[in-house]
């Protein structure tokens, strides 16, 4: 995904010679093109990240679209009050791109996790908030971010083994949604590279039960497609959302605001996500750490069987 | 001019009963000196490119900089009316949008000078400068050294910082927290510096010409007097959170 996003900026800085790229002492084995052909307009501020985001600020109080980079953990939380205060209250054309969101920095350890920055970063006044699920959502959503004017936050994850644009001709916007697989009974929700665990899931449950399952990937989190979820959820029996992301604020929380709101009752819901009582503190790499916590096919599949 | 900039901040602050007195009133004659005799700015055109750029990273200190930008002709006097009421114009801290010439939002403290340094890095090859007011008090904060460590590896050469040296910051002597010498620290971290009356218009004039000159960060590190103006507060930890009384001139007035 870090790949597709890099191809994306590469093709954007040429079109747009106000974009800024910043980093925070991140980017080896990923960053360099960028340094290479664009030397003026790319920085390494250092392990600096309240200076790189009040930097961007300035930077863009001055006319530029400055990304400012570093890993999701880091971009987010050490400098939030530069970008509550900074960034959000002054509306400005800041792009916050964090990497390895959720439990993509797996083993090493709690530090690098990152499963606060959806429910953070969405609080915020004027923040647009995206989190692709993989290499089509990743190159779409960077082209989306630097061609819309005002804050954004972007997490980046790994890119699982999937392609739905491929199936169909889709089109990308900020706050829009896609259908990635058709089905009218049970309706599974699902942001960032946990798409393919949701696409499994699907068939599993599909499979065992007769039932048929659709699966919505919401790249965009703010804004939220509200129309997409609520037409599939108004004919579903059981709405389930599924995030690589603490279950508090995430894309649960938002999907289950969405469906009270709009008067969706009498399905069953649940939003699988990560635990928000408890850091992780198993030692492993990704699928290992998200197994622990229920989010791959099978036991999501058991669950969600069991709740229908 | 320091002194119309004090006697706006003490009616302001008497009108609306508030505190942050104090910390007005030490950068006036700073802010004198900035608008009346340094910037290239132009009150008919704030948005004008070529000018120059303020910060008012202390953002506490915003009285004086509403009272400074009013009567440079930025906007009517009597907007300072709505300085802290209800309803009014102007919070306790600068927002940018609530009046021409307020270049930053600021408040938090430690957030101007990175902003500052964007400013100057995308202007780096333009004519403007960039001024960043920062407190002492404000130099307790971290994230003003990753600031001023990026300026020095940049080596910007359009950015000046000025440290209102009052000697006092929220619950005591500055001293208590940083016992050191500012200036030692901020040449550490490759910028120029100068050591000047903060108070004295001419010497202040003179020390920001040279900053302005100069082909690196520059900090002028002025010593003011916390409260100036109110000899009953000046030099106190009071200062601060003085809410002073209308001035009996001006009560006659309104």
């Amino acid at each position: 995904m870090r790949r597709d996003f890099v191809a994306q900026v590469l093709l954007e800085m040429e079109r747009d010679p106000s974009i800024v790229f910043l980093t925070g002492d991140l980017g080896f084995n990923a960053l360099e093109s960028i340094k290479e052909r664009f030397p003026d307009r790319f920085l390494n501020v250092g392990i600096a990240e309240q200076h790189l985001i009040g930097m961007a600020a300035g930077l863009a109080l001055e006319g530029k679209k400055p990304i400012a980079y570093s890993i999701a953990s880091f971009a987010t939380m050490r400098p939030y009050e530069q970008i509550r205060n900074d960034v959000s209250y002054q509306n400005l054309d800041v792009k916050i791109v964090g990497t390895g969101g959720g439990y993509n920095y797996a083993s090493h350890g709690a530090t690098h996790h990152t499963v606060e920055d959806i429910a953070i970063m969405n609080v915020l006044p004027h923040m647009k908030v995206l989190a692709p699920g993989y290499s089509w959502e990743a190159r779409e959503a960077t082209k989306a971010m630097l061609r819309h004017t005002g804050p954004v936050y972007m997490r980046l994850g790994k890119s699982p083994g999937v392609a739905y644009e491929t199936k169909r001709r889709f089109s990308f916007a900020l706050g829009k949604g896609f259908v990635v697989r058709e089905g009218a009974d049970v309706v599974l929700v699902c942001t960032g590279n946990v798409l393919d665990v949701a696409l499994a899931a699907a068939e599993l449950i599909e499979k065992k039960s007769g039932r048929s399952v659709a699966v919505l990937s919401m790249p965009s989190l703010k804004p939220f497609d509200e129309k997409l979820l609520l037409s599939y959820a108004k004919k579903a029996k059981g709405i389930f959302t599924i995030e690589e992301h603490s279950t508090t604020g995430g894309l649960g929380a938002i999907a289950a605001s969405a469906l009270f709101t709009h008067g969706i009752d009498g399905r069953k819901f649940h939003a699988f996500g990560l635990p928000p009582e408890s850091f992780s503190k198993e030692v492993g790499d990704r699928d290992h750490l998200l197994k622990k916590v229920g989010l791959e096919a099978g036991a999501l599949a058991r669950s969600i069987l069991r709740l229908i | 001019m320091g002194k119309e900039i004090r006697r706006l901040v003490i009616e302001m602050s008497a009108r609306s009963r508030s505190g942050e007195t104090g910390s007005s009133l030490s950068i006036s004659d700073l802010l004198a000196v900035l608008y009346f005799k340094t910037m290239r700015i132009d009150p008919k055109k704030p948005e004008w490119s070529g000018r120059d750029r303020f910060v008012l990273s202390k953002g506490h200190g915003a009285a004086a900089l509403y009272a400074a930008l009013a009567l440079r002709g930025f906007f009517p006097q009597k907007l300072l009316l709505g300085h802290r009421v209800n309803g009014g114009a102007f919070h306790g801290h600068p927002s940018k949008g609530a009046a021409p010439g307020i270049e930053a939002s600021t408040g938090a403290l430690g957030h101007g000078l990175s902003v500052g340094i964007g400013m100057a890095y995308a202007l780096k090859d333009t004519k403007s400068k960039v001024y960043v007011l920062i407190g002492d008090g404000e130099c307790n904060e971290g994230s003003i050294w990753e600031a001023a460590l990026s300026a020095g590896a940049l080596r910007l050469p359009n950015l000046v910082a000025i440290i209102d040296d009052n000697k006092f910051q929220g619950f005591g002597p500055s001293s208590e927290t940083n016992p050191f010498d500012l200036a030692k620290q901020w040449k550490s971290f490759g910028w120029e510096t100068l050591r000047v009356d903060g108070h004295d218009c001419r010497a202040l004039e003179q020390a920001l010409g040279k900053a302005a000159r100069a082909r690196k960060p520059f900090v002028v590190i002025a010593d003011t007097v916390s409260g100036k103006g109110i000899p009953a507060i000046e030099n106190t930890l009071g200062a601060h959170y003085h809410v002073p009384e209308m001035p009996v001139a001006s009560r006659k007035k309104k």
